[in-house]
């Protein structure tokens, strides 16, 4: 019988959530790695019971759990993430070079060709492959050549954050950094350039020809349209349709342009989701009221979405790997607040449920069909 | 025989109960207990130290009987009563995060 997954890292630890398919019951597991920061948790799109976690800690250090049997059992696998030759320095605050220093795995992200390949970005700012499930990581180190010495670390910290893998093209990858801008391989990873032609920052970034030092939030592609990419921007939601060679901005009537995560749904590149934040240094919703936004028309015109979500004194956000959509239909929308709170929804968007009320700070939503 | 008692985090990771016991041979350093731990559970390795560098992480300290020796070198020997094995070398999570 088909179920669903919900994987959630948080602050505190990973939990499961999983459902039939009517995605109406919910049974919430116990903390996987508790007390430990979980980034990002994912799972094969080849297989199912294959999944990875990132966790890690500021006492401890970086550790890659991975699962062959859907969660049920964790083993450790490879954990050193060595930069690869001469370590190199970006730009630090004060507009010295900075030594490149590994801190932890933002993002893991299994290969929809091979489920012993996955890619994890980093902060300092890298991206690694592992073509043995993990055991092992090798930096793919032509990315730091597009203009590394350049980036230079947001608020967050300088953190690879979002891959996306062309289905149609294995030698495509995307990659976003916070706050360096976006990035394409057209070679398997070899080597990259920046694409973030078209972004403006008028204030942060006064050279409307920057090519890096763009902050980028998260990328987001449908499966079946791998040119068409759509942005969340610092400030700006954006679209590009020639694969990132030129941005244009698709914030039509959203009520803030700032926020977090983006989405597109499952079944309709067209439709595409985004959570309005109201500002920069005020992370949390616009009015107290948390609204998921949806256009059906790959942006420009957007229609909030409110029922079951709270539309009063609720000063939460949403952060950039907290959405997530299933592949069933209808599609299942989810999101995870800093709050705790883990919502979906089973029709698209129209209607809302807490699956999860009061889980530590969600850093991290993904979901799973299993059939 | 060296007594080594990690805190609970490293314990999980290592899958250990409680202490974890190791033979090492003389000189008994600080680097040769760390050595010998980490060729034991290599789940550790990156967890105390950097991989590469070998330098303690900064939020974890280490005590042998009483004395903070977090700021000794690699080659520092570890007291009799650590090498004998009547005191253990422990290591331990510093207090921080508030």
């Amino acid at each position: 019988m088909t179920s669903v997954r919900v994987l959630v890292g948080t602050k505190k630890g990973a939990f499961i959530l999983t459902s039939d398919a009517a995605r109406q019951a919910w049974h919430v597991s116990a903390p996987l790695f508790a007390g430990w920061e979980v980034y990002h948790v994912k799972g094969s799109p080849l297989d199912a019971n294959r999944i990875y976690a990132s966790q890690s800690g500021g006492w401890f250090g970086q550790v890659i759990q991975r699962s062959d049997d859907g969660g049920e059992t964790w083993q450790p696998v490879g954990n050193e993430f060595a930069y690869n030759g001469e370590t190199g320095a970006h730009q630090w605050y004060d507009g010295t070079q900075h030594p490149w220093e590994f801190t932890r795995v933002w993002h893991l992200e299994p290969s929809p060709a091979d489920a012993d390949t996955v890619y994890a970005g980093v902060e300092d700012a890298a991206l690694f492959r592992s073509r043995d499930g993990g055991q092992t990581w090798q930096e793919l180190s032509g990315l730091r050549r597009a203009k590394g010495e350049l980036w230079q670390p947001g608020a967050g910290g300088m953190c690879l954050h979002t891959i996306l893998l062309d289905p149609d093209n294995p030698q495509r990858i995307y990659v976003a950094i916070s706050a360096a801008g976006a990035f394409r391989s057209d070679d398997g990873g070899q080597s990259w350039r920046p694409i973030n032609q078209g972004l403006v920052s008028p204030w942060e970034l006064p050279d409307p020809n920057a090519e890096v030092g763009h902050c980028v939030h998260n990328l987001a592609m449908h499966p079946s349209r791998p040119d068409v990419l759509f942005m969340q921007k610092h400030w700006d939601v954006m679209r590009s349709d020639n694969r990132g060679d030129l941005w244009h901005e698709v914030s039509g009537n959203l009520p803030s342009d700032f926020g977090f995560p983006i989405a597109v749904h499952a079944h309709e590149p067209e439709t595409i989701y985004v959570v309005p934040i109201k500002s920069d240094s005020e992370h949390f919703p616009p009015d107290g009221r948390l609204r998921v936004y949806r256009s059906r028309s790959g942006g420009n015109e957007w229609e909030a979405l409110t029922n079951g979500l709270p539309q009063h004194d609720c000063y939460v956000n949403v952060l950039r790997d907290a959405m997530a959509v299933d592949t069933l239909d209808a599609c299942g929308i989810y999101f995870g607040t800093t709050g705790g709170q883990v919502y979906a929804s089973p029709d698209g968007g129209d209607s809302w449920m807490a699956i999860a009320e009061n889980l530590p700070k969600v850093l991290s939503v993904e979901v799973q069909v299993v059939p | 025989m060296i007594r080594v008692v990690m805190p609970m985090h490293l314990r999980n990771l290592a899958g250990v109960d409680k202490e974890v016991t190791l033979d090492v041979a003389e000189p008994v350093t600080l680097d040769a207990v760390l050595n010998a731990l980490e060729a034991a559970h290599p789940v550790l390795r990156g967890a105390i130290r950097d991989h590469a560098t070998h330098k303690r992480r900064a939020f974890v300290r280490f005590f042998a009987c009483r004395e903070d020796i977090s700021h000794e070198s690699g080659d520092y020997l570890l007291p009799a009563a650590v090498a004998d094995g009547r005191e253990p070398l422990r290591i331990v999570g510093a207090l921080a995060g508030g």
